[in-house]
Parts: C-alpha cells; sequence; structure tokens
C-alpha cells in the first residue's frame, strides 16, 4: 500500500518543479548558514578549551559543520534534478543516481535532528568537564613557573572578570587551595608559618579570593582577605555582604553560556531542518510523478506521486536487505563449508 | 576656450549617462556608509561620556552624520538628473537646479575634507577633556552614597579594567586622592588617625590603588597596598616592578584609543571625497554634452563636453561681473525712478553685457 498518494496535473507538476527550485536553492544558503553556527559554536568552545577537561562537547559543532556541508551538496543536486524533471529527454539519466541520494539525504537530514537533540543532552557532559577543568585551573594557579602551566593565573583572572564569576561554585573553592605561590612568601614570618602548620598538608591557606572576583558594583573598595573575619574590616559583615565580591560560581556562569549559545543555536537548526525536510519530500513527489509520465506520448497527462511505494516498514526492509545480505552472505559460505566438511567424512 | 573639452558622440553620451547613473547610486552607498560611520563614532564617544569633561570633539561624527545624509540626498538627484538626461523634454527642468547641486556637491567635498582634518586638529582637545574628566573620576570615586556621582566608582573600575590602564597619567594619580571613603573608616584606629594628621586636608592617602588597576599578567597575586614600601611584601622591589599593575595611564589608554578609531577611517572617506568628485565632474560633462546636442540641428549628432566654457581666468571675470551687475541691480533700482533715462540706458547696456556671454551654467 502507498504512503501519501496525491495526484498531480501537468500544471501542478510544473509549478511543483519551480517552487522546487527556488526552495532548493533557500536550503542552500540555509546549509551554508548551518555550516557557519558549527563554525561559530566550534570558536566559542576553542576559546575557553583551557577550562575544559575533555572535548566530548564539541560533537555537537562538529556535526553541524559536516551536515551544513552536506546539505549544500544535496541542495545542489536537488536543484538540479528539478531543473531536469520537467524535459522528458533528460530525466531519465538521474534514474539510478535517485535511489542513493535519498538515502543519503534523509541519513544527513536525521543527523541535522540528532545534533539539536545532542546539544540539549549533553548539558551533563559539559557542566563534568568544567567542573574538573576548572578545579585544575584553580589549583595550576599559583604555577606561573612551571611550563605548561604559567597561563593558568591569567587564564582564570580573565575568566573570572568576563563572566562574572569567582571560583568553582563559588567563592569559598578558593579557601582550600593554596592559590599564593610559595616563591612569594616568608617563611620566616610566623603568620605564614602558623598557617603551614595548621593544616596536614603544609599547605598556605587564606580566607581570601584573587582581585578578579572583585566586583566593580560594590559601593566599597574591594575585600579580598580575611573575608570570614568581620572584625577584620570595619563595618562589615560577612554573612550579609553581596555586593563586594561575585557570588556565582564560574561553573554556572560559563553552561548558562554555552546553554544559552546552544539554545539559539538550535532553534534556527531546527528551521533549517524543517526546511530540509519539506525538499526532499517535495523531491520525492517530482520524482514519482515524472516517473509515470516516462514513455508517454502526451506527456501533459494528469499522474499520481506518492512518497513511498510500498509501506514504511517493507522499504525499511528494502534499504537494509543489501547490507543484511552482505552480512547473511558470509554466513552463508561458512554455513556451505561447514556442510561440505561434514558431509566428507560421511 | 573651454576647460578640458572633449567629443561625445551619441553612443558615448548615452555610456556616459549610464556609467554616471551606476556611479552615482554608488555614491549614495558611501553616503549612507559615512553616515554608519559617523553614528558608531559618536556611540562611542557617548559611551565613555561620564570621563570627559566637554563634547567638543562630537563635531567630527556630527558631521559625518550630517554629510552622509545630505550626500544621500544629493547623489540621489544626481541620479534622477542622469535618468532624464537622455530624453530631451524632461532634461531642461533640471537645468536650474544643476547649479546649485554644484555647489552643494563642492561644499560636501569640502566638509569631508574638513572632518579628516578635524579628526587629527583636535587631539589635543580631546586630551585635554579626558584630562579634566578622568580627574574628577578619581576624586568622586569614593562619593558611592553622593547622588549623581554613585556610579563613578564603577565606571572608573571597568574603564581600567577594560582599557588595561591606571589612573590619570600613571598609578601614582591614586596616590594624591582619597578613594577610601570615610563611611569604611575606623576613625579609632591609631594608622587611620596617623594618615589623617599627616597632611593638610586631613584625608586619607594611602600609596595603595584599587583592584582594577591589577594586571592578570602578572606572575605573582595582585599587591595593591603599600606599593612605595618594598619591605612591606616578601621579593618586592617597587623600582623594578613591572608588572604587577597597568602602567599606563587612563588618558593616554583613551586617546589613542580614539585617534586610532579615527585614523581608520580616514582612507575611507577619502576614497569617498574621490567618488564624490567623480561624480560632480562626471554630471557637467554629461550637462554641458547633452545641452551641446539639444542646441544642434541633429540631436544624434557629435557634441562637445568641458567642465567650464572658458578658461578659470574668464570664468571668474564672468562670475564677478555678473555678480556686480546683481549688486548695481539692487542699488539701481530703488534710484532710478529718480535718476530717469540716463540711467535706464546705462541699465540697458549693462543688461546687455550680462546677456551676450552665453550661459555658463
Amino acid at each position: 500500500m502507498v504512503v501519501m498518494k496525491m495526484k498531480f496535473p501537468f500544471q501542478k507538476r510544473v509549478k511543483l518543479a519551480q517552487g522546487l527550485w527556488l526552495l532548493s536553492w533557500c536550503a542552500t544558503v540555509a546549509g551554508a548558514t548551518t555550516f557557519t553556527l558549527g563554525c561559530l559554536l566550534k570558536t566559542e568552545l576553542r576559546r575557553r578549551a583551557e577550562v575544559m577537561a575533555n572535548t566530548d562537547i564539541h560533537i555537537v559543532p562538529n556535526t553541524l559543520m559536516i551536515v551544513g556541508l552536506a546539505s549544500l551538496g544535496i541542495n545542489y543536486f536537488a536543484s538540479k534534478i528539478c531543473q531536469d524533471a520537467l524535459d522528458a529527454g533528460r530525466f531519465p539519466r538521474w534514474k539510478n543516481f535517485l535511489k542513493p541520494y535519498f538515502a543519503v539525504s534523509c541519513f544527513f537530514t536525521v543527523l541535522m535532528l540528532l545534533a539539536i537533540i545532542m546539544s540539549y543532552a549533553m548539558k551533563g557532559s559539559l557542566e563534568s568537564s568544567l567542573k574538573a577543568g576548572l578545579r585544575n585551573g584553580i589549583r595550576f594557579y599559583k604555577d606561573t613557573d612551571t611550563p605548561g602551566r604559567c597561563f593558568q593565573k591569567q587564564n582564570i583572572d580573565r575568566l573570572q572578570m568576563e563572566f562574572q564569576c569567582c571560583g568553582n561554585n563559588d567563592f569559598r573553592d578558593w579557601f582550600e587551595v593554596q592559590w599564593i605561590s610559595n616563591r612569594y612568601l616568608d617563611f620566616s614570618s610566623t603568620e605564614v608559618k602558623n598557617r603551614i602548620k595548621s593544616n596536614v598538608d603544609g599547605r598556605y591557606l587564606v580566607d581570601g579570593v584573587p582581585f578578579s572576583c572583585c566586583n566593580p558594583s560594590s559601593p566599597r573598595p574591594c575585600i579580598q582577605y580575611r573575608l570570614t573575619n568581620n572584625s577584620a574590616h570595619y563595618n562589615y559583615d560577612y554573612q550579609t555582604e553581596e555586593l563586594n565580591i561575585y557570588l556565582r560560581g564560574c561553573r554556572e556562569a560559563l553552561v548558562n553560556y554555552y546553554m544559552g549559545l546552544m539554545n539559539t543555536i538550535g532553534a534556527g537548526v531546527l528551521s533549517i531542518f524543517l526546511l530540509q525536510g519539506s525538499v526532499l519530500v517535495s523531491l520525492r513527489f517530482l520524482q514519482t510523478a515524472m516517473e509515470a509520465v516516462a514513455g508517454k506520448e502526451n506527456t501533459e497527462i494528469e499522474t499520481e506521486g506518492y512518497l513511498l511505494e510500498k509501506g514504511v516498514k517493507e522499504t525499511v526492509m528494502e534499504y537494509l536487505d543489501p547490507v543484511l545480505t552482505f552480512l547473511l552472505l558470509k554466513n552463508k559460505v561458512e554455513e556451505g563449508t561447514a556442510g561440505e566438511t561434514t558431509t566428507a567424512p560421511a | 576656450m573651454a576647460l578640458l573639452k572633449m567629443k561625445f558622440s551619441q553612443q558615448r553620451r548615452v555610456r556616459l549617462a549610464q556609467g554616471l547613473w551606476l556611479l552615482s547610486w554608488l555614491a549614495v552607498m558611501c553616503g549612507a556608509f559615512i553616515f554608519c560611520l559617523g553614528v558608531y563614532l559618536k556611540i562611542e564617544l557617548l559611551r565613555r561620556d561620564e570621563v570627559m569633561e566637554n563634547t567638543e570633539i562630537h563635531v567630527v561624527p556630527n558631521l559625518l552624520m550630517m554629510v552622509g545624509l545630505a550626500s544621500i540626498g544629493a547623489n540621489w538627484v544626481a541620479s534622477r538628473v542622469c535618468q532624464d538626461s537622455l530624453d530631451a523634454s524632461r532634461f531642461p527642468r533640471w537645468r536650474v537646479l544643476l547649479l546649485g547641486w554644484y555647489a552643494v556637491a563642492v561644499l560636501l567635498c569640502c566638509l569631508l575634507l574638513a572632518v579628516v582634518v578635524l579628526s587629527y586638529a583636535l587631539q589635543g582637545r580631546l586630551e585635554e577633556s579626558l584630562k579634566v574628566g578622568l580627574r574628577n573620576g578619581i576624586r568622586f570615586y569614593k562619593d558611592t552614597d553622593v547622588p549623581g556621582r554613585c556610579f563613578q566608582k564603577e565606571t572608573i573600575d571597568r574603564l581600567q579594567m577594560e582599557f588595561r590602564c591606571c589612573g590619570n597619567n600613571n598609578f601614582k594619580d591614586w596616590f594624591e586622592v582619597q578613594w577610601v571613603s570615610n563611611r569604611y573608616l575606623d576613625f579609632t584606629s591609631q594608622e587611620v588617625k596617623d594618615r589623617i594628621r599627616s597632611n593638610v586636608d586631613g584625608r586619607y592617602l594611602l600609596d595603595g590603588v584599587p583592584f582594577s588597576c591589577c594586571n592578570p599578567a602578572s606572575p605573582r597575586p595582585c599587591l595593591q597596598n603599600q606599593l612605595t614600601d618594598s619591605r612591606a611584601h616578601y621579593n618586592y622591589e617597587y623600582q623594578s616592578e613591572e608588572l604587577n599593575l597597568y602602567s599606563r595611564g587612563c588618558r593616554q589608554a583613551l586617546t589613542d584609543y580614539y585617534m586610532g578609531l579615527m585614523n581608520s577611517t580616514g582612507p575611507g572617506v577619502l576614497s569617498v571625497i574621490l567618488i564624490q568628485l567623480s561624480v560632480l565632474l562626471s554630471m557637467r560633462y554629461l550637462q554641458t554634452a547633452v545641452e551641446g546636442a539639444m542646441a544642434l540641428e541633429s540631436p544624434e549628432g557629435e557634441s562637445e563636453g568641458y567642465i567650464l566654457e572658458k578658461d578659470v581666468k574668464a570664468t571668474y571675470a564672468d562670475v564677478k561681473a555678473k555678480a556686480l551687475d546683481l549688486l548695481k541691480f539692487a542699488q539701481v533700482d530703488p534710484a532710478s525712478e529718480a535718476a530717469g533715462p540716463e540711467e535706464g540706458e546705462k541699465a540697458d547696456e549693462a543688461t546687455e553685457k550680462a546677456a551676450t556671454p552665453p550661459p555658463a551654467s
């Protein structure tokens, strides 16, 4: 039983071909847009590559770029096919091309949808990547003399200033890490000796944060050190002070930023997906309508167009059969040899 | 003898009209570009409005915007004129307008040139304006509770972080000003009392800077306080420390930024001047060639186009004579009734003289 049969008189076929030609050029531009969006996302992710522990999230922009390039090719061929469609002499040469063309096009269109779904599904992976990356960044903040880590301080400082955030979850992450290098500590001073003795690992821990955590909107000059000590500063209450330093954690700030970016891009790619789908559906209708005309003397008759000749399940089996036969063929050969060996002794 | 005379066959006239039509639309785009440039520059200047004391520098973007709009209009008129130019019935109505159009086009070119010159000449005024504005900003840094000044702290902090600069000339400007508000000073403390007594005005001065002066590129955590005391910090030498704070002053940073912006627009403006001049010259050629063709018996024949009918000196003398005649007319008219026929004859002679040279436009 045929899926979605529609009647196509001659005029309707002509209109379909013309509309499809315009639509396919729009879809080409849309494909280029998808590629550009993928590049944009990739660039933004790479800018903060130093605070991400792994690159799992990069699969989203990579997929978008591949789909964008593929859709340029798909829509170019679509426009060529519908240019030739109304010409009975030129249309038959596309005959063998169309079946694999539709298979490939459907695959890439579905891939586009997958990219959108992935951009939402991978939020957790992005968060854990940022958590590990920021933890390392904060830990290696003081190692400005270690090759390979000497830019961590500058990266974390600029990140905190740009995204208006402090620490990993919040500013207290800085209390648990020694972020002042030993090169700048006077080990003969009592204060330093006390602090180092006060914890097991012998680290110099302070209840202070770097200057990049300071909030410019605060009405008072920034208080960076002795944050938990109310008596250390005049007119200061640790519990109620809100504007002094940034209260938001950098992980949350970065996740919000990237999810916002991916949501915007996802909305655009969804509309491009719908456009691409409509191009493929129209092309299928045009192809089936024109195939019914082939060989007839009067090319202006009314024909029927359909999406699938058989039902959905049968069509899927039809496409998968070659793949399965390829695999089954191997099995058939093995069965044959097994049969021979069993019959030989008998 | 005419200035820069050229022969124009019918084909050439048609080509000139078509080329000029395209060129005038290009000039319309250029006018739009100049307008957008002016808007952009204006927005950039307005963003840092709080650290500028006067708005003299705003004459550059204002001029750019006016000239942009005027040139869109003028070049649109030019395209209409050359659309009508090959139609003998529609062209004459533009004749009178064209003299005014030339004046407007020349004025626009001069204004654009003036903009380029001004953008260099006003650098000193910009620096002065920034100097005073920044000095006020630094002085009112602590007044976050005074209405009208409560955003100075945030403005100066964000400015120093964005432009990577500290203070007016350099970071030492912060040593001369009390930038910590009295609300956050413990007047019972000995240190505070000493500092306040140590100067005439009773201000709390310290050798420290706000956090926004800190340089993230420094290998050590930022040192903000007791900067001049090498013993106050371990492994610290005041004279040789370079990376701790930003060494550039904000006045220098902002001046460099705005000068860079205006210099980069220079080549664009110069090329727009060239395009406008070429539209002007082509329009003149088209006008004279078409008028010459209309005066011929066979309108499809060859005509001559020129920039000026006589050479520069003769044209100047003509214009001078015309202007004087106009003045004479204005003076003679009230007196002519009393003067009688003699004056009338002189006036007639003058009108004849004015009429004999063929119209230069």
